[in-house]
């Protein structure tokens, strides 16, 4: 879909990733011609921004570090700002393939937000023990919701139509997990479609996954939380519609 | 009760209701988070000054021993101020969320059009 490109943002949320970042924008550009990236610096103290810059991709310098779902929610409020219609998030650390992005986009015909998902078939990513009892765990109850087998709800390799672009612009949550579960739990309680599409996830270019299993119980035990009440939040207070 | 714990009892509710109304006066208090301070410092000076009003609100409600009541007030008092001070955080975090994005996205606005002028200045 290569007319949806130009009205398509690329948002890459990065926190000190200066050793990563300019080679995964470099990529971007080179896989999708014509499309814009933006790097939400999200209050690096390393030079992130001059790289991205230099990479060629225009950065939102926040003041401080916000966490990724407030990197997230300020390229929203640019894309809305900016007439874009699809924003799709790609981790500054390389970990998501850009030649999985026209999949996305092709499944945004029928959806408003559309998973990247790693267990779907496709890659080698492997997760084993506690945290991907979780991850299991999460997925069922997730896929029982939105009606569709949802696989991979932490995926944050995503894209959002325009109808999401609007509400994640306004209520993109920004703690812990929120980025990835709530903001799906917010999603599919305003009414989007939510849907996966199965994607190649590679090793991070730059740090190492946690396998921690105490770590792995806490993650799991936030991760209920946050869903939990996300769920519980009045579905009124989410606003579709309106921009700013 | 002697003398000394009469006194000691009201100057110690003076003491709290003075401090709260010194920084109401000097706008470092602002009255919405006062509001469960006035209210323990003037419950203290009324039980300080009339111990007798302590027993008839402990029997009122059925607390055998009258100063168990003064503990369930504290703490009562304590958790709200708490709850109150928690929640005024949070709409505080979000509010720097929001001035953070809006200052970052006026940022690379002023760049944008910095980068246009100085296009156009140049021949």
């Amino acid at each position: 879909m290569p007319d949806a490109l130009d009205r398509t943002l690329i948002v890459m949320p990065a926190f000190n990733e200066e050793a990563s970042v300019g080679r995964t924008v470099g990529e971007v550009l080179r896989e999708l011609p014509g499309v814009h990236v933006l790097v939400v610096d999200d209050g690096s103290s390393d030079s992130t921004a001059e790289v991205a810059t230099a990479a060629g991709a225009r950065v939102l310098r926040l003041p401080f570090n916000l966490g990724v779902g407030g990197a997230m929610r300020a390229g929203f409020r640019y894309a809305v700002a900016n007439g874009y219609s699809i924003a799709v998030q790609i981790d500054a650390d390389g970990q998501h393939d850009p030649a999985g992005v026209p999949a996305l986009l092709d499944k945004l015909a029928e959806a408003d937000v559309v998973l990247g998902a790693r267990f779907a078939g496709e890659g080698d990513y492997q997760s084993a023990g506690p945290r991907w009892w979780a991850m299991k765990l999460l997925a069922t109850s997730l896929s029982r919701l939105a009606g569709t087998r949802l696989t991979d709800t932490t995926s944050g390799f995503r894209a959002s139509g325009p109808k999401a672009l609007v509400l994640f612009a306004e209520h993109y949550p920004a703690e812990y997990l929120g980025d990835t579960i709530e903001a799906l739990v917010i999603a599919l309680r305003a009414g989007c479609v939510v849907r996966q599409v199965p994607t190649a996830m590679r090793e991070r270019a730059a740090g190492v996954p946690s396998h921690n299993p105490f770590k792995s119980a806490v993650y799991l035990g936030r991760a209920m939380l946050a869903m939990v009440f996300a769920l519980m939040r009045p579905a009124s207070t989410f606003r579709t519609g309106v921009s700013e | 009760m002697s003398v000394t714990s009469y006194i000691f009892g009201i100057l110690a509710a003076l003491g709290t209701l003075v401090v709260v109304v010194e920084m109401l006066r000097r706008r470092r208090l602002r009255e919405r988070h006062a509001f469960w301070w006035l209210l323990a410092g003037v419950l203290a000076l009324i039980v300080g000054i009339f111990p007798i009003t302590l027993d008839w609100a402990a029997q009122a409600i059925g607390i055998a021993v009258p100063v168990n009541l003064v503990f369930f007030v504290s703490i009562a008092i304590l958790f709200l101020v708490c709850i109150q001070a928690s929640a005024e955080l949070t709409t505080l975090e979000s509010k720097t969320r929001v001035l953070a994005e809006q200052s970052a996205l006026q940022d690379l606005r002023i760049r944008a059009l910095e980068e246009e002028l100085l296009g156009r200045e140049a021949p």
